[in-house]
């Protein structure tokens, strides 16, 4: 071409410079080193495994659960035989944590309390969690039910918990108990009073992050192809509010184990030779100024795994986040 | 060209966005962001879609692809009217129009790798094989120049032009007859800008493709585009194939945009149309001004434009514009005073008429 019109469609622009504007070698020409096709999970480990922070969390979460797991079966004293020659002892060889005011061996009842507080606390935080996330997503994304669903958040915001918990008890125990049996029945009943009951901060937080997301290019760019709100909802919304559920999640086993003490201290969880974490932390309180330990090691136990899931979780976001990982 | 067939035709196309106000959130009155549009796109052409900012052409690009519901009017893509057509049903034709956007740093979820969101329309719309898809994927990726090796790294990775390669990428992945680019290079520098712009041009060389070309870059749009639409506050005010549009513009607002394009040779930069500065602000879309759109800024305003809205008419073949001024009816010669730059054209008008 000789006369450069730089009207002409056929014309690159900057071609009569003789600038760099041609459209294709530009964009990484030079040989680059493939990125290994491998698993996406294998990346995820290699940025956890570099958050010194949650490796140990990690470890320290694993210790606990194979402790309360695996202890109870090899160690040779029962949580609930009473022994009033040997009460209030404190720490020895054959009672390493002491006794307490019956003679029970308080190493034993902190391992099988730690069952069912992390039984009772993983599971009532998955329900909630499960709910919350739920509700949040429908109610961000899908605009018609916004109203009524955060209406129905509010509700259950504004009812006071322990009357409503109280009353869910009263209600459904005696019928779970005889369905189930009384272990499975009241924990059955307690994972969902718990579950129930403390949905409404993770659904409000997701739904918040829902409307901003949805309103993103590449939510819209999905809707151009066609893709149906479902899989929108799966492959772009999800994703990208892992943080805030994770966040929500590692808080709320804490406030799930603390609620089961709670209403095992009204006399309304597990039956009261039943020992776990949040009762034994009870228990210990009215020795307080006699026998401080008893109330220390259950209160440490749920200190550490809270703390260690927090790290755990905080690890865990980054790992999923592409943008931070590699860095 | 004209021969052509119109591959989208759009027909008084209205997209209001309701305002609620109030304590019981009743509908107090509209944004009318697309107010009565009307145009064709021909098969294998570029209708380039210039305007401000905020003066539709976003939400017209979007609503010609149905990402909105629309107020009313009717759009037919490939022969198939789609204005009201649901969703669901719409599926299937969401292979033949895609989308490329603005913001190529938004328009990639930030979670998955560069061969996934390629990969996206594939895994939508066939049931292809893995391998199948990611040759197709990696096809793609060397269509619009991008490293091949690049497939499974996240969109964070790269520069803003290669962000928007992707973005090419995934819109080009079914085989689209029409794209709508909405901005493709409003947020990219101007080196970039070219390079996007002229793969953009090798594509639709090579795959047959239609534009609806959004931008607000008229230099751009004049390199790009075979036909030019300009948008004013919700209406095409001129419709016309390019060179007629640029060097002979029949509309006020048209001329007033044009004067506003730097001239980049210095020789030529004495020689420019004279500046015309436009006074005041755009008038809201949620309350626009009786008679003409135009008419609170337009520098050659006639008693007539307050009161009667220009219908968006053919003034010359192919060259469409909505202005009083090219109707005999109320032509320049009701409007002496209005037209100083001109008083010789007026008077022999004038003495024409009588």
């Amino acid at each position: 071409m000789t006369e450069h019109d730089a009207r002409a469609p056929g014309t690159a622009i900057g071609s009569e410079f003789g600038t760099v504007a041609a459209s294709a070698p530009v964009a990484g020409a030079e040989p680059i080193l493939m990125t290994r096709a491998r698993s996406q999970w294998w990346d995820v480990w290699d940025q956890f495994s570099s958050h010194k922070g949650a490796l140990a969390g990690a470890a320290v979460f694993l210790a606990i659960v194979l402790m309360v797991v695996i202890g109870p079966m090899i160690w040779p004293l029962d949580p609930t035989e009473t022994d009033i020659r040997s009460r209030n002892q404190g720490i020895s060889l054959v009672h390493p944590l002491g006794t307490d005011q019956l003679g029970r061996d308080i190493f034993a009842r902190v391992m099988q309390g730690g069952r069912i507080s992390l039984a009772v606390g993983l599971t009532a935080m998955a329900l909630s969690l499960v709910l919350g996330t739920l509700i949040g997503v429908m109610a961000g994304y899908f605009r018609r039910l916004d109203g009524p669903l955060m209406r129905f958040t509010d509700l259950f915001l504004a009812l006071p918990l322990l009357p409503l918990l109280l009353v869910m008890v009263l209600l459904f125990r005696e019928p779970l108990t005889a369905a189930f049996g009384i272990e499975t029945g009241i924990f059955i009943l307690i994972v969902s009073a718990i579950g129930i009951t403390s949905w409404m901060q993770t659904a409000r937080i997701v739904r918040g992050d829902v409307l901003a997301l949805k309103e993103r290019e590449f939510v819209l760019a999905a809707r151009a192809t066609g893709t149906p709100s479902r899989r929108i909802v799966t492959r772009h919304v999800l994703p990208n509010i892992l943080s805030p559920i994770m966040v929500s999640a590692t808080l709320g086993i804490a406030t799930a184990i603390i609620t089961e003490s709670a209403l095992s201290f009204l006399g309304l969880g597990f039956p009261p030779d039943f020992p776990t974490w949040g009762r034994l932390l009870n228990d210990g309180v009215s020795y307080l100024e006699l026998y401080p330990g008893r109330a220390f090691w259950p209160g440490l136990a749920i200190s550490l795994v809270v703390l260690s899931i927090n790290y755990v979780g905080d690890g865990l976001r980054d790992a999923l986040d592409p943008r931070i990982r590699g860095r | 060209m004209n021969a052509q067939r119109p591959l989208v035709e759009v027909r008084d196309l209205k997209m209001h966005f309701p305002i609620h106000s109030g304590l019981l959130r009743r509908q107090t009155g509209a944004v009318k962001a697309v107010d009565g549009v009307t145009f064709d796109i021909y098969e294998g052409e570029t209708l380039g879609l210039v305007g401000e900012s905020g003066c539709g052409k976003s939400t017209c690009g979007r609503a010609v692809l149905r990402l909105y519901d629309l107020t009313s009017g009717e759009v037919v893509v490939d022969g198939r009217a789609i204005g009201t057509e649901s969703q669901g049903s719409l599926r299937r034709m969401r292979t033949t129009m895609q989308m490329v956007f603005q913001d190529p740093q938004a328009c990639l979820n930030p979670r998955m790798t560069v061969g996934a969101i390629i990969g996206e329309p594939l895994d939508e719309h066939t049931d292809w094989p893995r391998k199948k898809k990611r040759a197709r994927v990696e096809e793609l990726m060397d269509q619009v120049g991008l490293n091949r090796a690049f497939l499974n790294r996240y969109p964070h990775e790269f520069s803003g032009g290669q962000r928007q390669r992707i973005g090419i990428a995934r819109a080009l992945a079914l085989k689209p007859k029409f794209i709508v680019c909405d901005e493709p290079i409003a947020a990219l520098d101007v080196s970039i800008q070219a390079q996007v712009v002229n793969l953009l041009e090798e594509l639709q060389d090579e795959l047959g493709l239609t534009y609806l070309f959004i931008s607000h870059d008229l230099s751009m749009v004049r390199h790009i585009a075979d036909r030019v639409a300009v948008m004013y506050l919700g209406k095409v005010v001129e419709l016309a194939p390019r060179d007629a549009l640029y060097d002979e513009p029949l509309h006020p607002y048209t001329e007033a945009l044009l004067s506003a394009v730097p001239e980049p040779d210095p020789a030529m930069a004495g020689r420019k149309r004279e500046r015309i500065v436009l006074k005041g602000d755009v008038p809201s879309p949620a309350n626009p001004p009786a008679g003409c759109n135009f008419c609170t800024r337009c520098p050659k305003v006639m008693e007539v434009c307050h009161r009667i809205d220009p219908a968006f008419r053919e003034v010359r073949p192919g060259h469409f514009a909505a202005c009083h001024l090219n109707d005999p009816r109320y032509g320049p010669e009701h409007s002496e005073s209005a037209e100083p730059t001109a008083p010789e054209a007026t008077r022999t008008q004038h003495g024409g008429t009588r």
